[in-house]
């Protein structure tokens, strides 16, 4: 069988926001899906299989909840698969559909993930009490910090590289229809004086807590040459990778993880790329908290280590900039945890189909879609391209 | 297809309760023990991919702190899903299908002694309509046996002679939780548990782990003298709400066996994930299996029943009666969510 290419031909996602009190779970996942088959024009009998991601089944206090939502995902006597990876999980729930795709067993697979996490508190779901282990953290925030404060000592980067990330992504999201975190009056000042939580991460520096889902439709080389020939341009998967590294081992490095460049290394060289930061002309990827821009940057090669906040400070990572990063207003604007992945690998496609509307950047040819979850310790990342591979 | 085998499978004695050991160090011996039965580290495995779920565990990225135990230094490929093994390894399956890798460890485990696990289950149904009643999985089961039962298709009788073999075949199961030997009209005499299910037509509770090593046609040969090979795997879904379903059929498992192959030749063995008597004849039904099929010569789910670890379970034990040479080839079944709401299909099979 071998690799058989493999395209995004269908992307929706929902109006994201703290409480999607109109909708049931059931609900809000078939609003993205029924999106991605409209762009995808196609019905719920096109579809082969589903693949559904989501993080924690306690942040919605639903065990294994895919099997309510079966049917509403249009699976019944259809295979149905559910991914968890962590926050990663929405990008590899992606790339696990895709692979469905390109190992030739199915031509059209539908994947969809979520989080409803107005059914719940994530902060807390995420800091149970663990035996014989000392309650340092409350949440994610508390648990990453460390690593920001890290990566200032190391890098020497100025205090306000955070608030920058900040500002420029929730003045991207602006632009975006669907993201969860709209402020029309957000200004590098009002962040610097929102509350410290986590110091050095202020409020407006967190991500949200959002409801909210995303489909994709991926379509085998004839679906994809089809929806080319009716004018509807697929994003082609140039590249996935997925690397995992232990959460307590002497050996990481949780500020620039192994598992993270690897995982960036395998992509590239999957996609042709020798030269990230030239040949890649959009990223998203996932900064929950605004530190993580050039803290990725630098995990995944588009600057040395401690320069990615260089880039950051020049503008290069704006919208106008020559490496545009969260085009969408990313993690920052909108976090439905499960979803979170799969938003970045889908805009990463809509960048490449031209179809991001507001935030679209022009001539994107290749775009890197990125997700982490864990500890630091879980990746995925795609590469989709304009050209076929 | 690319030809992938299953070469070494090894699984934790089943036990009620595993008290004294928490999650990681109950699944180390079944990864550890698959390993060494191969001569294999973790740095000979090129994709790793496990199941389980959060809710026994009791605690949010359970899984996280098990992968720790498999020492994924340097970093390694790997994936997780919140299911069954058996799906894990279907995963792990199509990974290798893209010809980048050759092996690939699959692992499975949960704990269910903590809570009480037919309460725990009902947080899996619609938690707007039928979660809020507290339906518990016996409750359910045993809905569906009425069903069964009603429909003429098979009797109390029947129910009991299932019983009786599986628990009788589990006396051969080093790894059995539950293992006798009594004649079924003995069993009929015993009183309801909750009717029509008495307490023998339903599985233990169990804690347990397992794993399995998967391997690619040449590195499976030089790994193995008589790999079983994967000859058709395929999983559906059925919807979740027992109103829209006819509970004494099992379509998701028939169109499963029917893509997956079974039919395309003889079938020596059979391990059916039926938790409950009465599913293994609804199961067996739906794969076309017949009379002369031995099923669950291990015992079944009715011996033992780790959750998210009894389907994986089953495609080790038919790989261990191919690796044997007792049988040549056979079907493994595994099952997810309320009355067999979710179904796999494996078929495996020796060289010849």
């Amino acid at each position: 069988m071998g690799h058989e290419r493999v395209a995004v031909v269908g992307i929706g996602q929902t109006k994201h926001s703290a409480t999607r009190g109109d909708v049931s779970m059931a609900g809000l996942v078939r609003e993205a899906a029924q999106r991605a088959l409209a762009d995808a024009e196609m019905t719920w009998a096109d579809i082969d299989a589903v693949v559904i991601g989501k993080a924690p089944d306690f942040f919605e206090g639903v065990m294994m909840p895919e099997l309510f939502l079966a049917d509403a995902l249009g699976c019944t006597g259809k295979p149905m698969f559910r991914v968890h990876t962590a926050g990663s999980v929405g990008g590899s729930t992606a790339i696990v559909a895709s692979q469905l795709v390109s190992s030739g067993i199915h031509e059209r697979v539908l994947t969809v993930a979520f989080e409803k996490q107005s059914e719940s508190e994530a902060m807390w779901a995420l800091s149970l009490p663990i035996p014989f282990t000392p309650p340092l953290h409350a949440g994610a925030g508390g648990y990453f910090a460390p690593h920001v404060r890290s990566y200032i000592r190391r890098s020497g980067a100025p205090d306000h590289i955070g608030m920058l990330v900040a500002l420029k992504d929730r003045q991207n999201g602006l632009k975006n229809p669907y993201a969860h975190l709209h402020e029309p009056d957000i200004s590098f000042d009002s962040i610097k004086e929102s509350m410290m939580l986590w110091d050095p991460i202020r409020y407006a520096e967190t991500c949200p807590s959002s409801d909210g889902a995303c489909a994709l439709v991926l379509g085998s080389e004839k679906v994809a040459d089809e929806a080319a020939a009716q004018g509807r341009k697929p994003a082609w998967v140039q590249g996935t990778a997925m690397r995992s590294e232990p959460t307590l081992s002497a050996e990481r490095d949780t500020v620039l993880p192994l598992g993270g460049a690897l995982c960036a290394a395998d992509v590239y060289k999957q996609a042709g790329i020798t030269n990230p930061r030239k040949e890649v002309d959009a990223v998203e990827m996932y900064v929950p908290f605004s530190w993580f821009e050039p803290m990725w940057l630098e995990n995944l090669g588009f600057a040395e280590p401690g320069e990615g906040w260089k880039m950051t400070e020049a503008g290069a990572t704006a919208l106008d900039g020559d490496l545009p990063v969260n085009m969408s207003g990313g993690v920052l604007c909108t976090n439905p945890i499960g979803a979170s992945g799969m938003l970045r690998f889908g805009e990463a496609a809509m960048q490449v189909r031209g179809t991001a509307g507001e935030h679209q950047v022009d001539g994107v040819r290749k775009a890197v879609g990125h997700a982490y979850g864990g500890g630091s310790q879980f990746f995925a990342m795609w590469v989709v391209g304009a050209d076929k591979p | 297809m690319r030809d992938i085998a299953v070469i070494g499978f090894h699984q934790t004695p089943a036990r009620r309760r595993v008290e004294d050991l928490n999650e990681v160090e109950m699944l180390m011996p079944a990864i550890h023990g698959v390993l060494d039965q191969l001569d294999m580290t973790i740095d000979d495995i090129g994709f790793t991919c496990s199941g389980s779920t959060d809710y026994l565990a009791g605690m949010a990225f359970s899984f996280v702190s098990t992968l720790d135990g498999v020492g994924p230094w340097p970093p390694i490929q790997e994936s997780h899903v919140e299911m069954d093994g058996a799906w894990a390894l279907y995963e792990a399956w199509v990974k290798l299908q893209l010809g980048e890798i050759d092996t690939a460890l699959v692992y499975c485990y949960a704990k269910s002694s903590p809570g009480d696990l037919p309460m725990v289950l009902t947080r899996q149904l619609d938690p707007y309509t039928v979660g809020p009643l507290w339906a518990d999985s016996v409750s359910l089961a045993a809905l569906q046996a009425q069903a069964l039962l009603q429909s003429g298709k098979a009797t109390e009788a029947d129910l009991a002679a299932v019983a009786a073999r599986s628990r009788k075949s589990a006396m051969d199961n080093p790894n059995a939780q539950l293992a006798w030997d009594r004649p079924a009209d003995e069993l009929l005499a015993e009183p309801y548990h909750i009717a029509p299910l008495r307490k023998h037509d339903c599985p233990p509770i169990t804690d347990g782990a397992a794993a399995i090593v998967l391997a690619a046609g040449d590195v499976a040969r030089a790994k193995v003298e008589r790999p079983a090979w994967i000859r058709g795997i395929d999983h559906r879904v059925e919807p979740i709400h027992l109103g829209l379903r006819d509970l004494t059929v099992s379509e998701s498992t028939r169109i499963a066996a029917e893509k997956a192959g079974v039919a395309a030749g003889k079938v020596d063995v059979a391990e059916i994930h039926a938790p409950f008597t009465h599913q293994e004849l609804i199961l067996a039904e739906a794969m076309g299996l017949g009379d002369d099929v031995a099923v669950n010569p291990s015992g079944g789910a009715l011996a033992a029943n780790p959750m998210m670890t009894a389907g994986l379970i089953r495609i080790g034990e038919v790989f261990n009666r191919i690796k044997a040479g007792t049988a040549d080839r056979g079907v493994a079944h595994a099952t997810s969510g309320p009355c067999l709401q979710q179904n796999l299909v494996c078929v495996l099979e020796g060289e010849s």
